[in-house]
């Protein structure tokens, strides 16, 4: 008994003295005071020295894109670091090019804040904002991919071009002991203020998808953040559109194909959609609504792997052998591009070669 | 036991009781960051400063706190726990005090914690009843054996960058047949000198 009780007291005691040291080093050698933080020479925020840029920001309520939680695995929190940002770090160093080390680019999850600081940052994120949404709808529409609805709590709004994305937070639960925040497009109408659409695809052991698929039940709260991106539809002419998408890539485009009804923009648009076979098609009604109602859209589905059971009229093969058929030269027209790499590098090419001008090829490249 | 030099404990734990050839201890941080001489030389050199420290003050608390309470059992626990502490607190120390040492080595302290090389050195001062003096050349023999083991590794991955490693090979399953390779060629050492 007596052993117990000593045993006991020594461990705590112990641990106790520890933790009592780290305290006290934390108030003292790790209290860094008030520091400034200037951000695009305009903005300044008085903060707590210490932490990181990242969570730095995230208390000022301003959200870099980051998909690993300041971790340092992910490379998306890039930020520009004028002064005072210390040198980078070895653990920065691999997600960096030559030209954004040149240019003070810094992963702001590891950047540290200890001393007055000035960084830059794309105007738009101080547009980005973080909202607890509530799931509305969740709807099978392939056996692969589900459509997800949340609501914005009242009053609050979120205002996007169509194209762009949010990050969904992926909660701990059964299976996965950290919070992750993963980037999906938005299917909304950037119109509809009050909700984000998004289309999640299942990855087998992917921690986001198989929480939406899995685990998220109507009526759920889930954490988003957004908007965020610079892939976006363009309406400042009137050239011909081409869209092409595979998968849940097709998310931005019904954003901007909304975008496009509600305006009654009267420009020819044309979707190519690539998929295995006709059980991955979905919203085949909401595409043949709109060739009947917008000015002048056609739906081009294009599949590859057609059995003769399937009975398919439509176009078979890559979406690139779709194009050549049916698009004769790029002359003034510009493309919408959504999907995995190896799909966006063969449109580019795709495309370029019938004449169209890579500048005026916009794509969203999933991993 | 013998009365052994500090001296002779800390060439021995360098070369002829190597931590990782002799013990395989550290392997994880030892597999998992030598893809690169700068970086494994950093992390060498910060396994070694927490190494020492941390084995005096085990030997502290061990001899002091431990032993006077008949304790000795609780070891192992308290061990984890005061170099888990240790390296929370020379953290925050280095980051404040020496930015420069901290940009160096900072971002590999958190790895540390988990060394088994460094619980390893901290349980073997006990058992082997080294005194304070063999204890520290022990520490930093051993610290500068880790570096010396992952420094080396480092080189070779370099080099083997441009060989062709059969598929089911590459990554750890090669690191792993060229550390038994090393270790034989360090066991070659073990005659010189005994010290357990």
């Amino acid at each position: 008994m007596n052993e117990i009780i000593i045993t006991t007291v020594a461990v705590t005691g112990i641990s106790a003295i520890f933790a009592l040291l780290l305290t006290l080093a934390e108030r003292t050698i790790g209290n860094y005071g008030e520091v400034k933080l200037v951000i695009n020479e305009e903005k300044e925020y008085t903060v707590e020295g210490g932490s990181s840029l990242l969570s730095t920001l995230i208390e000022e309520k301003i959200f870099i894109p980051s998909a690993c939680g300041g971790k340092g695995t992910c490379g998306y929190c890039k930020v520009k670091v004028l002064e005072g940002g210390g040198p980078v770090l070895a653990t920065e160093i691999p997600f960096m090019t030559e030209e954004e080390l040149a240019d003070h680019v810094r992963l702001s999850c590891q950047c540290k804040v200890k001393e007055d600081i000035k960084i830059e940052i794309p105007e738009e994120l101080f547009n980005v904002k973080e909202f607890e949404a509530q799931v509305e709808e969740l709807e099978d529409m392939t056996a692969e991919i589900k459509r997800l609805r949340v609501r914005l709590p009242e009053g609050e709004e979120i205002s996007f071009k169509p194209g762009q994305f949010i990050q969904l937070m992926a909660p701990k639960y059964e299976g996965n002991d950290e919070e992750v925040y993963r980037a999906y497009s938005i299917a909304s109408s950037p119109l509809d203020k009050n909700h984000i659409e998004l289309f999640i695809g299942y990855v087998p052991n992917g921690i986001c998808t198989t929480y939406v698929h899995k685990h998220l039940k109507i009526g759920d709260k889930v954490k988003i953040n957004g908007p965020y991106g610079d892939f976006y539809f363009n309406n400042d002419n009137d050239r011909e559109i081409i869209l092409v998408a595979a998968g849940t890539g097709i998310a931005p485009i019904i954003s901007i194909l909304k975008y496009m009804k509600t305006y009654d923009i009267k420009r020819k648009a044309t979707f190519y959609f690539g998929a295995k076979t006709p059980d991955d098609l979905f919203l085949l009604d909401f595409f043949k609504d709109l060739e009947e109602t917008l000015y002048d859209f056609k739906y081009v589905p294009t599949l590859t792997r057609t059995t003769e059971e399937h009975n398919w009229q439509g176009e078979t093969g890559r979406v690139n052998n779709a194009i050549d058929k049916y698009l004769e030269n790029g002359e003034n027209k510009e493309a919408y591009l959504c999907g995995n790499m190896r799909m966006i590098e063969t449109m580019v090419g795709a495309l370029v070669e019938k004449g169209l001008a890579e500048e005026l090829i916009y794509f969203d490249k999933f991993d | 036991m013998i009365e052994l030099n500090p001296f002779i404990i800390f060439f021995a734990a360098i070369f002829t009781n190597n931590m990782i050839f002799s013990n395989f201890l550290g392997m994880c941080s030892y597999i998992a960051v030598s893809k690169e001489i700068p970086t494994s030389l950093g992390l060498g050199q910060a396994v070694t400063f927490v190494l020492t420290f941390t084995t005096i003050i085990n030997y502290l608390i061990y001899h002091y706190i431990l032993v006077p309470l008949n304790l000795d059992y609780l070891r192992f626990i308290v061990f984890i726990i005061s170099i888990a502490a240790f390296v929370q607190l020379l953290e925050m120390i280095v980051e404040r005090y020496l930015p420069n040492l901290y940009y160096a080595l900072g971002i590999f302290l958190p790895l540390i914690t988990v060394n088994c090389a460094i619980l390893g050195v901290s349980l073997f001062m006990i058992i082997r009843k080294y005194n304070f003096l063999q204890s520290i050349g022990f520490s930093i023999g051993s610290g500068i054996g880790w570096t010396l083991a992952i420094v080396a590794l480092a080189g070779i991955r370099q080099k083997l960058k441009n060989a062709s490693v059969p598929k089911g090979l590459e990554g750890p399953g090669i690191t792993l047949i060229i550390t038994g390779l090393m270790a034989l060629a360090f066991i070659g050492f073990s005659g010189i000198v005994q010290i357990q």
